[in-house]
């Protein structure tokens, strides 16, 4: 065991891929000599060379693109997006190219990418560094949506994700790269995708949250602690595949469903994840599902910290499903 | 009015042809001929079968033939085609069965690819021959993302990227190209310059005289090379992929040809082609050109050209008769192949 921050633990992970396969390899902007603007990639290009670190030109659909190539042709790239803000020139390469390929080839060409990015807002990054369009990916059927909030699940879900022999999009939570810091196992561990965590068990509301909500929602079930009401904060990992059986297990215990993203709400995946309890927990709901979300807004740079949801909101909502029944 | 313009000939000596192609020179020609009149035959028929109602589809690729052909006879089996709308024709001349993709054409149950694209989007992977989307211009990065692995592996082989001439408005012609350059990878960058995207002509496309002129920004060799000469083709191709394969890099070529039917099935070129397109366009159709060096050369005769036609129209019957005799895809086809780990969702738990 080691204690690395989650920046930390995705480096770890990339390193020990790449030197336990030759075909595994990293692409983007700044993740050679500089190491990734966040360190990511930090000491890669040193131990790999600039042929399995690759400083690419700036164009997104140029990395990805040729990412899918390298696929094709049965190498491992990892492709970096800088920001996953600027993971838009590339939306055409995933949604209807990397996503589509087997599908479309009847599984003569499968396509395993992993698209590594950073997300979320937190950092005084404005509009274009602080965004969670993780919806948009959910919602293109052929990809995985991955989504740590630890270090020792950023490094074995990393792992699972390149021995994946599907296309994964791999989201980061910038937010708590450094400021969340764990045990991570030494050699390597992998954490099968479609199995939620529970962060905290409890038997009065379920906080349904990923990446850097989940300490938030930590945070909101102490102060609910506090009052005596016990949160369950179940971490959901992968949004695509989702733990679905582990979602309705625990709200059919709680009765209760918060559900927590930063993304603005309206068709959010918070949206998705009503529906299934609408749909499957029905007659388990003792209130309303309530969300806590991004406002229906761009992101904001000033008040970013009014946008995103925080503990008090989350305990707010969290007390209005108690008060329902 | 004036008259149509006369077939332009192919003027190319013996000698001539042994200097440009080497000394199979002739059975490559013939090949060539006989590849050409079966996409001939395959166009007039799966229009025909079209406008039936009996395939959905259809996009066909006469007046382009040559660049298809010149391109299977540039490249060896271990090379790779990342194809447009109009290349069928680069995987049937490498192999591919014409059976199987009359699957496809038919969108049954015998199509590799299960029916899930529409026709004219096949998937070979015997012939190395990568799935394409409707999307214009993506394969161009994937190409050069592949040949990169090419390089970085030691492989001798070559990447082959086609798409027309309004690609090279889209953006990952851009990337592709600047990333080729700068990766100096071993891809050749065909542009098949139909002159139409289409309805919108090529000069209404860009502002360069010619597509080939864009390769200078990237720090490519760019060429034009008329892609209605099957002798120019295979030239210039061959000495492309040679460059690519010995490591001196990447470059353009642009073949321009003539759309000799509409866009596709679903087109009407009577909106916005004016009347003498057709007359020009016949005046360099690839099929009579190479048909007229052939007769020349003494390869030809009407006895010959009317055989080869016979031996396409029964292949291309045999075919269509296996793929309507075969059933449709099985509803189980809709949910597979979406993923490989775990097929559609949600993931068990």
């Amino acid at each position: 065991m080691t204690e690395l921050t989650i920046v930390q633990a995705i480096n770890r992970g990339l390193a020990e891929a790449m030197r336990a396969d030759p075909d595994v390899l990293v692409l983007g902007e700044d993740v050679g000599v500089n190491g990734g603007v966040f360190r990511a990639t930090e000491g890669l290009h040193k131990e790999f060379g600039a042929d399995r670190v690759i400083d690419t030109p700036l164009s997104e659909t140029g990395i990805v693109g040729a990412a899918i190539g390298m696929a094709l042709y049965g190498l491992k790239p990892i492709a970096e997006i800088q920001f996953v803000d600027f993971i838009y020139p590339a939306f055409d390469q995933i949604v209807s190219e990397l996503a589509k390929f087997r599908y479309r080839s009847g599984g003569q060409y499968p396509c395993h990418v992993v698209i590594r990015s950073p997300y979320g807002g937190g950092i005084k990054g404005g509009l274009y560094h602080s965004q969670s369009p993780e919806a948009y990916f959910a919602h293109t059927s052929g990809l995985k949506v991955v989504i740590p909030s630890t270090p020792a699940d950023a490094k074995a879900l990393l792992t699972t994700a390149i021995h994946d022999p599907d296309p994964v999009l791999f989201l980061e939570p910038k937010r708590i790269y450094r400021a969340v810091s764990g045990e991570v196992p030494d050699g390597e561990l992998r954490v099968p995708f479609g199995v939620a965590r529970t962060a905290r068990e409890g038997a009065d509301v379920t906080l349904l949250a990923y990446g850097a909500m989940i300490p938030t929602c930590l945070q909101a079930a102490e102060t609910l602690a506090a009052s005596g009401v016990q949160a369950e904060v179940l971490d959901l990992r992968t949004l695509v595949p989702l733990d679905e059986a582990a979602v309705l297990a625990s709200v059919e215990k709680t009765g209760r469903a918060v559900i927590v993203h930063e993304a603005p709400r309206f068709c959010g995946f918070g949206a998705e994840l009503a529906a299934i309890l609408a749909e499957k927990a029905f007659f388990s709901l003792k209130a309303p599902v309530q969300r806590v979300t991004g406002y229906d807004t761009p992101f904001p740079y000033a008040l970013e910290n009014m946008y995103l949801p925080n503990a008090e909101r989350i305990v707010h909502a969290a007390r209005a499903t108690l008060a329902a029944g | 009015m004036t008259d149509a313009p006369a077939l332009v000939p192919l003027d190319y000596s013996a000698h001539t042809l042994g200097e440009l192609l080497g000394p199979e020179w002739s059975d490559s020609l013939v090949r060539a001929f006989r590849w050409m009149t079966l996409a001939r035959v395959l166009d007039g028929r799966m229009l025909a079968l079209q406008r039936q109602g009996r395939i959905g589809f259809y996009g066909p690729a006469t007046g382009q033939e040559a660049v298809s052909v010149g391109a299977a006879l540039s490249i060896g089996p271990t090379d790779w085609v990342f194809p447009g709308l109009r290349e069928q024709l680069v995987a049937l001349a490498r192999g591919h069965s014409l059976t199987t993709y009359m699957h496809h054409l038919f969108a049954d149950d015998r199509d590799p690819a299960r029916g899930r694209q529409m026709p004219c989007h096949p998937s070979a992977r015997e012939v190395r021959y990568v799935s394409m989307s409707s999307v214009i211009g993506t394969q161009v990065t994937q190409a050069v993302g592949l040949a990169y692995g090419l390089k970085l592996r030691g492989d001798p082989s070559v990447a082959l990227a086609f798409f027309g001439d309004g690609a090279t408005s889209a953006n990952d012609f851009h990337a592709g190209a600047n990333l080729a350059a700068v990766w100096n990878a071993p891809v050749v960058l065909c542009c098949t310059n139909n002159q139409w995207a289409i309805s919108v002509p090529v000069e209404h496309q860009t502002a360069v005289a010619t597509l080939a002129e864009k390769a200078k920004a990237y720090g490519l060799p760019g060429e034009r090379v008329d892609g209605t000469d099957i002798v120019a083709v295979t030239s210039r191709l061959r000495s492309a992929v040679a460059r690519a394969r010995s490591g001196e890099g990447p470059s353009l070529l642009e073949f321009v040809v003539y759309r000799m039917t509409p866009h596709s099935s679903s087109d009407d070129p009577t909106r916005y082609q004016s009347a003498d397109w057709m007359a020009r366009a016949r005046a360099r159709d690839p099929y009579l050109r190479l048909e007229g060096l052939l007769r020349t050369l003494g390869l030809a005769d009407d006895g010959s050209v009317a055989a080869w036609r016979e031996e396409s129209d029964a292949s291309v019957r045999a075919a269509i008769a296996e793929a309507e005799a075969a059933p449709s895809p099985v509803p189980e086809s809709l949910l597979t192949d979406v993923f490989e780990s775990v097929d559609g969702r949600p993931a068990p738990s």
